[in-house]
């Protein structure tokens, strides 16, 4: 009987050089970039007949105006950004119950019971055509910042957590801080103010 | 006498490639699950303004993109911001369009969790952020993204 021939092994070299080609095509066809930003909810646009004015007091409107040279008016004061996310503090928490800062309400919430919360606050923000856009970010960014920092405060405080670790939208631990400090950021509506477009 | 030496030279034994093949391929399997296709190439400069506070979007599928920057090529398009969708630039009066065909690519119940994510450079200015803003409330997807990058409080006012 003849001896079984050995097959010749396969030469494995050019495996590599394949998977590299592969390797190079995955990397100029693709992104890493996992996008990040700021999520916000914009307003429905209102009808022009319903367009009322809500009833908004005076001490429950915090005003941040941003001109075309990205200076800043808050509250009618010429204010720096470096002060901005302290103020907003303040303002959306009201400490000690001034009288110039929002109105508290008694509400009942879960976990916390009757909470005085500053419940109709608004953060008023406006800005100019000719503000540019890493100036409105650096101020959305600081007003963000206090809410999630007060958000935060209270989630440790209370849950010993941070506030970001309910992943759950719709977790009632989240909810409930979320009913203590709602984001309320309202973007005015675009007025043309150097005339029609 | 015994001698330790062996007479012929001694060579040294060539690695073995054997394993490379292996290691590539991890590297191949590495970025097939970490990346991403990208879906259009840029037309405008993008430096996206820092921010500290920003979150990761959950489902890309859910995603629409808007790109608002100068153009790249200023000798053709000019160097006023423009509007960039999919791989063209468009006028802001199709954007509404636009933003309710990707709509209807989506099934029923992923509708309303639909979020437009604006990436638009740090330098432009609102004017048109503000248009772009207001024709998507007009298509109503309210859930907007304000696209940034990771950056230190620093970074933040240096955006001012």
């Amino acid at each position: 009987m003849r001896t079984k021939k050995k097959l010749p092994e396969i030469n494995a070299a050019p495996q590599a050089d394949v998977a590299f080609q592969i390797l190079i095509f995955f990397l100029i066809a693709t992104t890493m970039d996992t996008d990040k930003g700021l999520l916000r909810k914009l307003p429905p646009i209102a009808e022009k007949q319903e367009q009322k004015k809500e009833d908004v007091k005076e001490r429950n409107v915090f005003l941040v105006l941003v001109n075309r040279n990205n200076q800043l008016l808050v509250e009618n004061q010429i204010g720096n950004i470096n002060e901005l996310r302290a103020k907003a503090k303040e303002f959306i928490e009201n400490p000690y119950n001034a009288e110039d800062l929002p109105e508290k309400i008694k509400i009942e919430v879960p976990y916390f019971g009757e909470v005085a919360v500053t419940k109709y606050h608004v953060i008023s923000l406006q800005n100019d055509r000719g503000t540019s856009y890493g100036a409105y970010m650096a101020v959305q960014n600081e007003l963000t910042a206090a809410y999630n920092e007060l958000r935060n405060q209270l989630a440790e405080s209370k849950f010993n957590m941070k506030y970001d670790d309910f992943k759950d939208e719709d977790d009632p631990r989240r909810k409930a801080i979320d009913e203590i400090y709602p984001l309320r950021i309202s973007e005015a509506e675009p007025r043309n103010v150097g005339g029609a477009k | 006498m015994i001698s330790f030496r062996s007479k012929e030279p001694k060579t040294v034994p060539g690695v073995s490639t054997a394993s490379l093949p292996d290691i590539i391929f991890m590297l191949l399997m590495f970025f097939m699950v970490s990346t991403t296709m990208k879906q259009t190439s840029m037309m405008v400069h993008i430096r996206a303004p820092f921010a500290t506070e920003i979150k990761k979007l959950e489902k890309k599928s859910l995603v629409t993109f808007v790109y608002v920057g100068i153009p790249q090529n200023t000798k053709m398009y000019g160097s006023l911001p423009r509007l960039q969708l999919n791989d063209a630039f468009q006028p802001i009066e199709n954007l509404r369009e636009f933003v309710e065909k990707e709509r209807m690519d989506l099934s029923d119940d992923q509708r309303n969790k639909m979020t437009v994510s604006i990436k638009a450079d740090k330098d432009i200015e609102m004017g048109i952020i503000t248009d772009v803003k207001q024709e998507l409330r007009k298509a109503s997807a309210l859930k907007v993204n304000y696209s940034a990058a990771l950056g230190t409080q620093q970074a933040v006012f240096g955006n001012l």
